[in-house]
């Protein structure tokens, strides 16, 4: 089977550039959520319609990049 | 990276789609994250977990070699198989799989360029069944140490000005302005980079569609940070994977005879006591 409606766009969550893929795989859909740089997997969720996956994502990575302390650096 | 000046270490997507079932292939799918081939991979590719599997659970080390042994003959690979490994993130576990593999004298190691990220962007084919394969036995060589640098040889180093230190983090872990990728666990207790460490962000070795960039860009991009590969080159990341594929650009890509890979990286230089941090 082929993945189908795949999509990657970058946006903004809690402050920091992510990408979000979404692509439907056997009816599911999965998206995953990761840094813009260095590009590590943030979060990722399932589900039935593309906005549910996305969504379910969004929240767990808002909550997770939420938590990312910035020290000064001199 | 276009096809024609592809290293033979290195396969296209369009390659796999018509070798990937080949009883003298294996693909292996490695990824970051580990849920990642349950999601669909490559039809007929095998998926390994680097937490379990590529490494020792009991020990901080690389994986031990009767383990590998195992892991490559559950896997259907003998000592002529050639491996391709491909992944999520531009291939950094899959560069982390490949320096492994080297360590322990695979012959046909092999990555897929772009990884899943191109296979997905392509619309190709994906299978979410786990393959069986037929057993075979394995017997691994080494360690070859050559490839792996530890914490005595990068204090030499340091010291000596004997190696050039590249370090592949984001920008704002190299200056300590965070301490870990954001939204992951931080795992250091302090800031910063080894004292002498070249930032190259290991991304700037990728195309947009998570190929490796020309031959000519990567010289460029090395060259241009005075890493030229006349003296010997260490690099490091947080653990030691994102500096794996920068491993694998200079080492397979652009022929360096020295590059090691220093896995214990930040988690370790980061937490040492006594050890100099240079920011930003």
């Amino acid at each position: 089977m082929k993945p189908e409606e795949h999509s990657r766009q970058e946006r903004e969550l809690a402050g920091w550039p992510v990408t979000v893929e979404t692509y439907k795989l056997d009816g599911i859909y999965h998206c995953t959520i990761a840094n813009v740089d260095p590009g590590a997997r943030i979060a990722r969720a399932d589900g039935a319609t593309k906005e549910e996956a996305e969504q379910r994502a969004i929240e767990k990575a808002t909550r997770y990049l939420g938590q990312t302390r910035k020290f000064p650096t001199s | 990276m276009a096809a024609t000046t592809l290293p033979n270490v290195l396969v296209t997507t369009d390659w796999v789609a018509q070798h990937a079932t080949d009883a003298a292939v294996r693909v292996v799918e490695v990824d970051v994250d580990t849920t990642a081939y349950d999601q669909g991979h490559v039809p007929g590719a095998a998926g390994w977990n680097w937490t379990t599997q590529l490494c020792d659970t009991l020990v901080r080390d690389i994986v031990p070699i009767r383990k590998l042994e195992e892991l490559l003959g559950k896997s259907g690979i003998d000592n002529k198989t050639a491996i391709v490994l491909y992944g999520d993130n531009n291939n950094w576990f899959a560069a982390w799989a490949f320096w492994q593999l080297k360590i322990y004298g695979h012959q046909d190691v092999r990555i897929m360029d772009g990884g899943r990220k191109k296979w997905l962007a392509e619309g190709r084919e994906l299978s979410t069944d786990t393959p069986a394969f037929p057993s075979r036995t394995y017997k691994a060589s080494g360690p070859d140490l050559s490839l792996r640098a530890f914490l005595p040889e990068v204090q030499k180093a340091v010291a000596q000005k004997s190696a050039s230190l590249v370090d592949v983090r984001s920008p704002q872990e190299f200056t300590g302005e965070i301490l870990a990728p954001p939204g992951l666990p931080e795992t250091c207790q302090r800031g910063g980079h080894i004292p002498g460490a070249k930032s190259i962000p290991w991304g700037k070795n990728c195309n947009e569609d998570g190929s490796f960039k020309s031959l000519d860009e990567l010289k460029a991009l090395y060259g241009g940070a005075g890493v030229t590969g006349d003296k010997p080159v260490i690099a490091y990341c947080r653990i030691g994977e994102r500096s794996s594929l920068t491993w694998f650009v200079l080492k397979y890509l652009l022929g360096f005879e020295n590059v090691r890979n220093y896995d214990g990286s930040w988690t370790e230089w980061g937490n040492l006591v006594g050890a100099q941090v240079e920011k930003p």
